[in-house]
């Protein structure tokens, strides 16, 4: 065994790196810093793109340009830079540019504090778009999850053709932890799909069984058309209601028929008991705690630690809270993820548990709630 | 070479709009220089000028208004050896002006033409960035208040190699445009046109007034000449062709036996300078060195120089979960900044935790065990105390052994760096 000294930020990077990615462009903001810092360091030397944009706008745009170059672009930031995104990512959702956006959160409202930790974008990464269509997220719990969630991140962007978020909070992304390098179990890389060169080529062309519109990079042989505008498949504006629904079920369809693909968690059974704790995020690790030692104090509890948040894993949620009685969520913030939980177990018995002061929530405040509710 | 005009979609714009104009002295530029639709990307923003490239067959990327320049630079250094012509109007020159100066500043190799046109067309002739104040336009007095920003002047200024003032009717049009293209850098044209649509109905403005109106301007040429530079890309790869490649990730291999087992907290509380977060991965790694995982966290404010200095540490036989401290093993105190950010924390402590205390600190009423550390005494600077305290934790095998800490420093620093290290070390145990 060898230990490998990193933060969540710098694994991000690496992962990244992993993953294929050549083209970064970010704007300075703690507590996402240090993945620019990262990329910086990786990319150039390598023959890979990282740039500092002058604004968040400029960044992401960057990034979508170079994403229909044909390169693997990824961007980083934290809520006041998501807000600042929020048009470009509906831009790279409706007109399907892959991408992959990180979102270190940091305690809000607005510039909130720079150097304290929070899940409080949850809801946000979900709707904060224009058009409504769904988004993907994942989790990541620590250093390793985020070098392997950002390369399953890289995988689904390219293979859906959409923005992807790595939503990571200041305690995982700027704490730095052990790391085995070696016993990493890597996702295997995925390209997105090329048109074939025989056919002719739509921008937007798909199928039933081919949801996914396949890919020509601008700049190379055969003209490629991309635009933010409602499109049919030969990329101009269309105003028939028929082909824009079609256009909007696939969007939606896409990715929501999918989820059972990208469906990442943990857990921790528990036999003998009636209370199963979910939650994600760094809160995972002390909820793991806590559940350990309720455990081996005599009030065994099951833990179920969420990594894909968007769209909700409802069918996961359904089959590993079927045999519980109570449903125990924490989350670091005052409640947003529990409304999905709700809504997928409206049978179930549901306490939240919230917490929003830039600490984090300890075992103990959890073993709390678990035993008084 | 034939055009590349895409007679599939003919040009929608009112008619006498200037646009008009522009789409086809673009056309014949392209023509002229032989240029086919495979070697072109039109990136257009929003409003009529983001039309454009829906008239040619080539490579098109229309994005949201006042973007089209950050599109464009993705698309330019993804593949410097497209032609990339951006088009926007004088609404996108407004909306996106911090991208329109930092592309001035950049020197990266696009065309932005700006079809200025001197209001709103698309949303009902309001005021824009290039409105005079003395025209009647739908944003009622607002533009009487607001001087309007002559782009040619403001990109020079910020940087631009090629500016130009141009008519849309001007016979030399193409000419001009092909110059634009043809320079290796980032060049501007802010062509001047007619909008018949929504300015026209109530200012009178004609392709002779425009010419009358240019040719009263300043020249530009002085103000470029001092601009020519190097272009952004080439630059760029030039710079990182320079560049070693990051070493990967160190591997630290177990060559020591941890002093005890489970879980130790350490809390590390000082000021800024004192290297306190150094001092926390150093801790980290020294545990690393005995196979122990560990986790590092910190705290300091966002004005690094001054300020509490706070850096909290675990490490363990087992991957370390929970990453808070509530019962540290050890607690470091070594100024008062720190200290006075965790009372709380040390208000709590229990008689199983050791304070190592700096001799000129207080600390609050506390049942931990303390021993004061003279640092003064034994030479040992304000920014060494971190370590010296690591120092005389090892000397007493709590937490790390001195071998760790050792192979920690040896982990972390080199040659004369580490020498002092080690004298520091070697002086706090003495």
């Amino acid at each position: 065994m060898a230990l490998t000294l990193m933060e969540g930020n710098e694994a991000i990077g690496w992962g990244a790196r992993a993953a294929g990615c050549n083209f970064f462009a970010g704007y300075p903001i703690t507590p996402a810093t240090t993945i620019y810092n990262t990329m910086l360091k990786l990319l150039p030397p390598e023959g890979g793109v990282c740039l500092q944009g002058e604004d968040e706008i400029a960044s992401i745009g960057y990034c979508l340009g170079a994403s229909m170059a044909g390169m693997k672009a990824m961007t980083a930031t934290s809520g006041p830079g998501i807000s600042l995104y929020s048009e470009q990512i509906s831009f790279s959702i409706g007109s399907e540019i892959p991408i992959v956006i990180v979102d270190v959160q940091r305690l809000g409202p607005s510039t909130g504090s720079a150097t304290k930790g929070a899940d409080g974008d949850i809801q946000f990464l979900r709707w904060g778009n224009s058009g409504g269509q769904p988004m993907i997220v994942l989790a990541p719990v620590d250093v390793i999850d985020c070098v392997v969630l950002t390369m399953e991140a890289f995988n689904l962007a390219e293979r859906y053709r959409c923005p992807v978020f790595v939503a990571v909070n200041k305690e995982i992304s700027m704490t730095r932890e052990t790391i085995d390098l070696d016993r990493l179990i890597l996702p295997e890389i995925r390209e997105r799909r090329i048109a074939a060169s025989d056919r002719p080529f739509l921008p937007f062309g798909a199928t039933a069984d081919r949801p996914v519109p396949d890919f020509l990079p601008i700049g190379g042989d055969r003209l490629v058309r991309q635009t933010s505008s409602t499109h049919g498949p030969n990329g101009y504006i269309t105003t028939d209601p028929a082909v824009i629904a079609e256009n909007q079920d696939r969007l939606m369809n896409k990715i929501t028929s999918a989820v059972d693909q990208f469906t990442f968690f943990d857990e921790i059974e528990s036999p003998g008991t009636d209370t199963l704790v979910i939650s994600y995020g760094v809160t995972a690790r002390a909820a793991k705690a806590a559940v350990g030692h309720l455990s081996q104090t005599g009030t065994p509890t099951a833990l179920l630690i969420l990594k894909t948040l968007w769209p909700v894993p409802e069918a996961l949620l359904v089959e590993k809270a079927q045999d519980f009685k109570k449903i125990v969520v924490i989350e670091m913030n005052l409640g947003q993820y529990v409304h999905e939980i709700q809504r997928v177990l409206h049978d179930k018995e549901i306490t939240f548990y919230g917490q929003m002061n830039g600490e984090l929530i300890t075992p103990d405040q959890i073993e709390e709630v678990v035993i008084n509710g | 070479m034939d055009s590349l005009l895409n007679t599939e979609r003919p040009p929608v714009f009112c008619p006498g709009c200037a646009h008009d104009k522009v789409v086809d002295a673009l056309d014949k530029t392209f023509q002229t220089m032989g240029l086919t639709g495979d070697q072109v990307v039109i990136v257009s923003d929003i409003g009529c000028s983001g039309l454009f490239d829906t008239f040619f067959n080539t490579h098109a990327f229309h994005g949201l208004h006042g973007r089209a320049l950050t599109y464009a630079i993705g698309l330019k250094m993804a593949r410097p050896e497209l032609n990339v012509i951006v088009t926007m109007g004088d609404g996108g020159l407004g909306i996106g002006g911090a991208h329109v100066l930092s592309t001035c500043r950049r020197n990266i190799d696009l065309t932005l033409l700006v079809l200025n046109n001197f209001n709103y067309g698309m949303t009902g002739g309001q005021c824009s960035s290039t409105t005079p104040q003395d025209a009647r336009v739908g944003s009622g007095f607002l533009n009487r208040l607001e001087k309007p920003i002559d782009l040619c002047l403001v990109a020079g200024a910020a940087g631009a190699g090629f500016v130009s003032r141009a008519s849309a009717y001007a016979a030399d049009l193409p000419e001009n445009l092909e110059k634009a293209i043809r320079f290796n850098g980032f060049s501007i044209v802010d062509i001047w046109g007619v909008c018949p649509g929504r300015y026209t109905r109530r200012n009178k403005l004609t392709p002779q007034m425009i010419d009358e109106s240019l040719a009263k301007l300043p020249p530009l040429d002085d103000l470029v000449a001092s601009n020519a530079r190097e272009e952004y890309g080439s630059h760029y790869r030039q710079e990182a062709s320079r560049l070693t490649p990051a070493l990967p990730p160190i591997r630290i291999e177990a060559e020591h036996t941890p002093p005890v087992n489970g879980r130790q907290e350490v809390v590390i509380l000082g000021s800024a300078g004192q290297r306190i977060v150094t001092a926390g991965e150093l801790l980290c790694l020294a545990g690393a060195t005995a196979g122990l995982h560990a986790s590092q966290k910190n705290d300091y404010p966002i004005t690094v120089l001054r300020g509490h200095s706070i850096s909290e540490v675990i490490v363990s036989d087992d991957e370390v979960g929970y990453t808070g401290i509530a019962q540290p093993s050890v607690v470091i105190a070594l100024a008062p900044e720190g200290v006075a950010k965790r009372k709380k924390m040390l208000a709590g402590l229990s008689e199983d935790t050791l304070v190592i205390k700096a001799e000129d600190v207080d600390l609050p009423p506390c049942r931990a065990v303390i021993v004061e550390a003279d640092f003064k005494a034994k030479k040992i600077k304000s920014q060494d105390r971190a370590l010296a305290a690591l120092a005389l934790m090892a000397a007493q095998d709590n937490v790390l052994t001195m071998g760790m800490l050792k192979s920690a420093l040896a982990l972390r620093f080199k040659a004369a760096v580490l020498e002092m290290a080690m004298g520091v070390v070697e002086r706090a145990t003495a």
